[in-house]
C-alpha cells in the first residue's frame, strides 16, 4: 500500500477584497466583495513507504495548502487523498498516531517550561508508557544531541536547539509519515546539516516516509531523490531530482584556463559566455554539443586546463520558478 | 478514559508550573487575589448595614445567590477563561493545527488544557458565603442535605456557562477577533449576582430564556431552599445537556470551515 495517494486534489479559497483607504474600509465593512483563489489545482501523485520527497515551489505556490490537506487540517474542495490508508480529514486517532507535521515557523512546545514537560503531555496523549517514553527520549535526544537542553525552559534555548527539540516532540510517537514544512527555517549552516542528518537517520531506521518543503536547496539535494514541483497550484514536475536538472537545465559549465587571452567574439562561437576574468573563462554549453565543443576548444585554443561541471542547482530552480515550466 | 484523566493531570500540573515559572508574578498575583477577597468581604459588610430584603428573598437567602455567583466567578477564572479566551490566539497564530493533529478530542484539549490558581480564592469565599447564608437563615438554618441539593444545579449551571462560552469562542474560526463577544458575555453574567426575581418582567425572561443566567445562580439557590420545583430542575438538566451537545456539534461544524492561519 502506498503511504500517500493523491488524486485530482484541489482547494479553492474565498478571499475578501478590500480597497485601500478609509472609503475602501467603509465599503468593505458594509458590502464585502469576494473572489475565489484556487490554491491547488487538481494535483495527483503517489508516494511509497520509505521515500523522501521534496516539495518545491515558490512562495504561494500551494505547498502549505497541499500539506494541510494531506494532514487533514483543511478540507479539500475536490479530489481524494489517502494517507496511510486513511482519509486525512476524518482525523481518526489511528491516522494521527501515524503522522506528524513540523512547521518551521510555528511551535508546539510550552514556552515557559522545559521541553520535557511538553513531551510528557505528548506521551500521555499518544499513549506511550513510561519505560517506552524513557527509551525513546534517550534515543531521540542522542540522535539530535540535545540531552542537555531538555530541562531548560524552552524560551532559553537558541533557535537551532529549539528546532531540534521541536522535532523530538513531533517524533516521540514514532510516526511513519512525516510532513515537514520548512524544518530548517532560520537555522545556521551547522544546525541545518544536523537536522538533515537526523532526518536521514530517522528515515533509514524506521523506513519513514518524508514529504519535505524547504527554501534551502541544500536540504532537498541532501535528502530527496525525488521532487514534486508545484507552481500556481499545479503539479509541474514529479520525478528524480537529477532528471529535473537534466530536463530544465540541459547545460554544462565549461571552465577554461587559457595561456593567452582570446576575444569574446571568438569565445562566443563555442557557447554562451558566463564570465571572462583575464585568462579564466566560463562557458555554458548545451549538453548534446558538449563533446564536439570540447574537442574544438582543445584543438583551436591554447588551453592549459579544462573542467566540466554541472551548473549549480539553486539558480536553475530559481529560473524555473520565474519562467514557469513549459512541459 | 484513562488517557484523558492522565492527560488532564499533566495538563494542570504543567499549567500551574508555567504560572509559577515567574516567581515575582506569582507573588503579585497571590497578593492581588487576597486583596480581592478583602474587597468582597467589605462589600458584604455594606449590605449588612442596611436592613435589606429583595423581592421575597431575605438577606441570608440572597447571600446564597451571591455565593453561587462568586463560586462561578472563581470557576471561570480558574478553568474557563484560561482556556476559552485562548482559542482566539490558537486560531490567529495557527497553533490550532497542533491541537487538531493530536489523537485526542480537540474540544477536550482546548477546554481543559490550562488552569490557573487565581480563581481559588473566589471559590473559597463563595462556598463560605453559601455556608454562612445557609446557617444564618431565618427562622431555621438549612439542613445538611440542602447543600447537596444545591450542588447538582450548580454543576449544571457551570456546564451551561461553559457551553455558551465555548460556542462564542468557536466562532473565532470565522471572526478572528471576538474578545468583545466574550466581554459582553461576562457583563451579562454580572446580572447573576442577584436573585432573578429582582429584575423587571422583560429582563427576567431574557435572563432566563435567552442567556440562561437564572440557571447558573438563582436556580441552585432555590434548590437549596427547597423552593425549586421539579420542572425547574428538569429544565436545568435539559438545558445543560442540550447546550453541551450543541457546543460539540457546533465545534465540529466550525472545524469544517477552519482554514488555519496563513503560513
Amino acid at each position: 500500500m502506498a503511504s500517500i495517494e493523491v488524486r485530482e486534489l484541489s482547494k479553492t479559497y474565498r478571499v475578501a477584497r478590500k480597497e485601500p483607504g478609509l472609503l475602501g474600509t467603509l465599503r468593505h465593512f458594509f458590502r464585502r466583495s469576494y473572489s475565489d483563489i484556487q490554491a491547488v489545482k487538481g494535483i495527483s501523485f503517489t508516494i511509497e513507504p520509505g521515500e523522501v520527497v521534496g516539495f518545491l515551489g515558490p512562495n504561494g505556490a500551494g505547498k502549505t495548502t497541499a500539506l494541510k490537506m494531506l494532514t487533514g487540517l483543511i478540507h479539500p474542495s475536490s479530489g481524494t487523498v489517502r494517507v496511510a490508508g486513511y482519509t486525512p480529514f476524518d482525523r481518526s486517532a489511528a491516522f494521527l498516531q501515524q503522522i506528524t507535521l513540523v512547521m518551521g515557523q510555528k511551535q508546539q512546545l510550552i514556552w515557559d517550561l522545559p521541553a520535557l514537560d511538553s513531551m510528557r503531555i505528548n506521551a500521555a496523549v499518544y499513549r506511550i508508557d513510561r519505560s517506552e517514553f524513557q527509551a525513546r527520549l534517550e534515543e531521540l535526544s542522542s540522535m539530535l544531541g540535545v540531552a542537555d537542553h531538555l530541562r531548560q525552559p524552552v524560551r532559553k534555548l537558541s533557535l537551532g536547539e529549539r528546532m531540534k527539540v521541536e522535532l523530538m516532540a513531533a517524533l516521540l510517537h514514532r510516526p511513519s509519515i512525516l510532513f515537514l514544512d520548512e524544518p530548517t527555517l532560520g537555522l545556521d549552516v551547522n544546525a541545518q546539516s544536523a537536522v538533515r542528518e537526523f532526518l536521514r537517520q530517522y528515515n533509514a531506521r524506521y523506513n519513514a516516509t518524508i514529504l519535505l518543503t524547504s527554501h534551502y536547496m541544500a536540504d532537498i539535494t541532501a535528502l530527496c531523490r525525488r521532487v514534486l514541483v508545484i507552481h500556481h497550484g499545479k503539479l509541474m514536475y514529479d520525478g528524480k531530482l537529477d532528471h529535473l536538472v537534466e530536463r530544465f537545465a540541459p547545460y554544462r559549465e565549461v571552465t577554461l584556463e587559457l595561456n593567452q587571452g582570446v576575444s569574446e567574439e571568438v569565445l562566443s562561437q563555442y557557447g554562451e559566455i558566463e564570465s571572462v576574468e583575464g585568462c579564466e573563462v566560463r562557458l555554458i554549453v548545451r549538453r548534446e554539443n558538449l563533446t564536439p565543443t570540447v574537442v574544438r576548444l582543445l584543438r583551436d585554443l591554447d588551453v592549459q586546463d579544462l573542467t566540466v561541471a554541472e551548473p549549480p542547482i539553486e539558480p536553475i530552480i530559481g529560473r524555473l520558478f520565474e519562467q514557469g515550466i513549459e512541459s | 478514559m484513562i488517557r484523558y484523566i492522565h492527560a488532564l493531570t499533566l495538563f494542570w500540573s504543567t499549567a500551574i508550573g508555567a504560572e509559577m515559572e515567574y516567581r515575582t508574578n506569582f507573588i503579585i498575583a497571590t497578593l492581588t487575589s487576597l486583596l480581592g477577597l478583602v474587597g468582597a468581604i467589605f462589600t458584604l459588610s455594606l449590605f449588612y448595614q442596611e436592613d435589606y430584603a429583595f423581592a421575597g428573598w431575605s438577606w441570608q437567602e440572597a447571600m446564597l445567590v451571591l455565593g453561587f455567583y462568586t463560586v462561578l466567578e472563581g470557576v471561570s477564572a480558574s478553568f474557563l477563561a484560561p482556556n476559552l479566551s485562548r482559542i482566539v490566539n490558537h486560531v490567529r497564530d495557527g497553533t490550532l493545527d497542533f491541537v487538531l493533529l493530536k489523537p485526542i478530542d480537540s474540544q477536550f484539549w482546548l477546554s481543559l488544557r490550562n488552569c490557573s490558581p487565581w480563581g481559588l480564592s473566589s471559590m473559597v469565599v463563595g462556598v463560605a458565603m453559601i455556608i454562612y447564608g445557609g446557617t444564618q437563615r431565618q427562622p431555621d438554618p438549612l439542613p445538611l442535605y440542602a447543600y447537596l441539593q444545591g450542588i447538582i444545579p450548580a454543576m449544571l449551571g457551570i456546564v451551561v456557562l461553559y457551553s455558551i462560552w465555548f460556542v462564542l469562542g468557536a466562532t473565532t474560526i470565522w471572526f478572528v477577533k471576538i474578545y468583545n463577544a466574550t466581554e459582553a458575555l461576562r457583563a451579562v453574567l454580572e446580572a447573576g449576582r442577584f436573585p432573578i426575581q429582582g429584575y423587571v418582567g422583560v429582563w427576567r425572561s431574557v435572563l432566563t430564556f435567552v442567556i440562561p443566567v437564572a440557571f447558573m445562580t438563582t436556580v441552585p439557590a432555590e434548590a437549596m431552599l427547597g423552593r425549586a420545583t421539579w420542572s425547574w430542575m428538569v429544565a436545568a438538566a435539559l438545558l445543560a445537556v442540550g447546550l453541551f451537545t450543541a457546543s460539540r456539534l457546533f465545534w465540529r461544524f466550525a472545524l469544517r470551515y477552519y482554514t488555519s492561519a496563513s503560513s
